[in-house]
């Protein structure tokens, strides 16, 4: 299964068999039944988005006083956003452009490494091939969590600890990646090709660059998208690595206000700046997510299938 | 699934077009590694060593030192040799334990929930005459994109008795005052954040496999006779195996590493410590005890139990497949 072939049956040869067909009908009761189930179930999906839209609206004295899931009588959405910019001289302007850097440059870099080492195990022969391959697997076991102590301790010693490259660095390495882009070489990538390409006087680089790049793109989005998750949910790394609150990543920067909004005297609009924060940092998540969604789709079709 | 032929036969003519020229280099296809092609590799070899391989190694080395303070431990401290005395504190150690205990009482939750909501919801979506699917599937894949301390931030808010919408809910319905962050409760309340986070993801999983079982199957089971239900039994959820035991692996693995969501809620309530989770005890020792070879030790430990798991489940789960 490839996702390119995933994503172009979106009905599928067998929805058409299967809405034709009266025998397939669902009974109305049963129908209504299912789709209380699937309401109820959006419902404890959303509600707390929704808590945060209509709390990111509301001023700390609010935030406590009125009932969570509807708005207030004031609206200060504007001026929680004005002073969650403001907080610290805009160090949440800059917690945005870390994150971007470490995110999408990280993913990016990881994803050409892993596009070469899956294509190279896929397409070519060496000794050592099957035991490299293993051991590339055997870090896919060992999740981001467990590494970043060890990381921090290799870190301290040559001295790399609070620099941008210590949490940079460690996010380019993607096994899951190279396992996908393996299987998905091995499929999408016909050989024929690749030696006409050859007899042709092209050289492996170019190969790679022109057609097996080319022909792995929905792997590489794919890729792409998980190294992304990744790294964004990885608050253990930064929090161990980081010391200067310039260099946190958005997640580790909201965690660190909630820590002060949570301590004893904290100023009494905290609360609702971590809200707005929150919020801020989520909406453009989900509108990314919602756009690339028919590519995750497709592309844990193939470790799927395969795994 | 495209096969290697289908997928050479779209390519092939155009590289059939081009003027044929006899093969100089090679007989079959180029399959040997040579020095300018193993530059692709390189990249990804040097950081996965770097990055993966040499960290590992380093904590194990770290996990068999220790501090050895001379005289009445006022004199400096020297690091000395302390063979598996790390690794036979950290067995020993009641916390550590418990945090196992935790961690495993947690998984036992949180997988079958997670996995379970996400194969119902899958079955269900899967169903043509359900209205609006797409919507549905948007709508439970959201929480996904939320990162996991972000989640479990909006969580914890969400959970304060002060705050909690929730409380007064379960209030409201006649379930008193419920205080969804004490001791007993807070198990619970971490498993719901991840089910919360995961459900939607792992049903995208399946989903996609569900779209790839070719239609004879199921003309085949029409003409048996199968209704919706045992069809999706006999049907549906064997070719969804593979899914599944990968789904598993991944919730397998994320339970093991719990972490994110304790730390957040640890700043909200005594009920959950610093040492509440393997990883969070390592991470403790590391930066509050200034243990490091304490901690290194617990990482090592967790990377091993994470392997071992991994590698028994896949084992159990295959040599089922094989009868």
């Amino acid at each position: 299964m490839s996702p390119a072939q995933a994503r172009s049956l979106p009905g599928g040869s067998r929805r058409a068999a299967s809405t034709g067909d009266p025998a397939s009908r669902i009974a109305w009761p049963n129908k209504a039944g299912l789709l209380l189930v699937l309401i109820l179930f959006a419902a404890y999906c959303l509600l707390p988005v929704w808590w945060l839209v209509v709390s990111a609206t509301k001023n700390s004295a609010e935030l406590f006083a009125t009932s969570g899931f509807w708005f207030a009588h004031g609206f200060d959405l504007a001026s929680n956003l004005r002073e969650l910019f403001d907080f610290q001289s805009h160090i949440f302007e800059r917690w945005i452009l870390n994150t971007l850097g470490y995110a999408v440059i990280g993913s990016a870099l990881a994803t050409l490494f892993a596009a070469g080492a899956g294509y190279v195990f896929a397409k070519y022969r060496f000794t050592g091939r099957r035991f490299f391959f293993a051991v590339v697997l055997g870090g896919v076991l060992l999740p981001p969590n467990v590494l970043a102590i060890p990381l921090y301790l290799l870190f301290s010693q040559v001295h790399a600890t609070n620099t941008y490259w210590s949490v940079f660095l460690p996010s380019l390495v993607s096994p899951f990646g190279v396992y996908l882009c393996r299987i998905y070489a091995e499929a999408g990538v016909p050989d024929e090709l690749l030696e006409a390409a050859r007899i042709d006087g092209a050289g492996e680089i170019y190969v790679f660059r022109s057609i097996a790049l080319r022909l792995m793109r929905p792997a590489l989005i794919t890729v792409f998208l998980f190294q992304l998750v990744a790294i964004w949910n990885n608050v253990l790394l930064p929090l161990v690595m980081l010391n200067d609150q310039h260099l946190y990543p958005i997640t580790l920067g909201l965690y660190s206000m909630y820590a002060s909004a949570s301590a004893i005297g904290a100023p009494p609009n905290a609360t609702a700046l971590v809200v707005t924060g929150v919020l801020v940092s989520v909406i453009p998540l989900i509108i990314a997510f919602i756009a690339l969604q028919r590519y995750w789709r497709g592309g844990v079709a193939v470790g799927a299938i395969r795994g | 699934m495209v096969t290697k032929d289908q997928f050479a036969a779209a390519a092939l003519p155009a590289a059939a077009a081009r003027p044929h020229r006899p093969h100089r280099r090679r007989q079959k296809a180029g399959n040997s590694l040579t020095w300018r092609s193993a530059g692709l590799i390189v990249p990804f070899a040097v950081i996965f060593f770097l990055f993966l391989i040499l960290p590992i190694g380093y904590a194990v080395y770290q996990s068999f030192l220790g501090q050895q303070s001379s005289g009445l431990g006022l004199g400096p401290s020297t690091t000395v040799f302390a063979g598996l005395s790390n690794y036979w504190s950290a067995i020993t150690s009641p916390q550590f334990g418990a945090g196992i205990g935790r961690i495993a009482i947690f998984g036992l939750i949180n997988i079958p929930l997670t996995i379970g909501l996400a194969l119902l919801f899958a079955l269900i979506l899967d169903a043509s005459a359900i209205p609006c699917r797409g919507l549905f599937r948007v709508i439970y894949f959201l929480p996904y994109a939320i990162p996991g301390v972000v989640g479990g931030i909006l969580w914890a808010f969400l959970y304060q008795p002060q705050l909690s919408p929730y409380s007064d809910m379960l209030s409201a319905l006649g379930a008193g005052q419920v205080n969804l962050l004490s001791t007993n409760m807070v198990i619970w309340s971490i498993a719901n954040i991840v089910v919360w986070e995961f459900a939607g993801y792992n049903m995208l999983i399946l989903t996609a496999t569900l779209n790839a079982i070719p239609a004879e199957q199921y003309e085949a089971a029409r003409i048996d006779g199968c209704g919706r239900v045992r069809e999706a039994i006999r049907i549906k959820i064997p070719q969804l195996r593979p899914a599944l035991v990968m789904t598993v692996l991944f919730a397998i693995i994320g339970t093991l590493q719990l972490f994110n969501e304790p730390l957040v809620l640890s700043l909200v309530t005594k009920s959950v410590t610093t040492t509440y989770t393997p990883n969070f005890m390592s991470y403790t020792e590391a930066f509050s005890n200034d243990d490091y070879y304490f901690a290194a030790a617990i990482s090592v430990i967790l990377a091993v139990i994470t392997a071992a798991l991994s590698f028994i489940f896949l084992t159990v789960v295959n040599r089922r497949a094989a009868r």
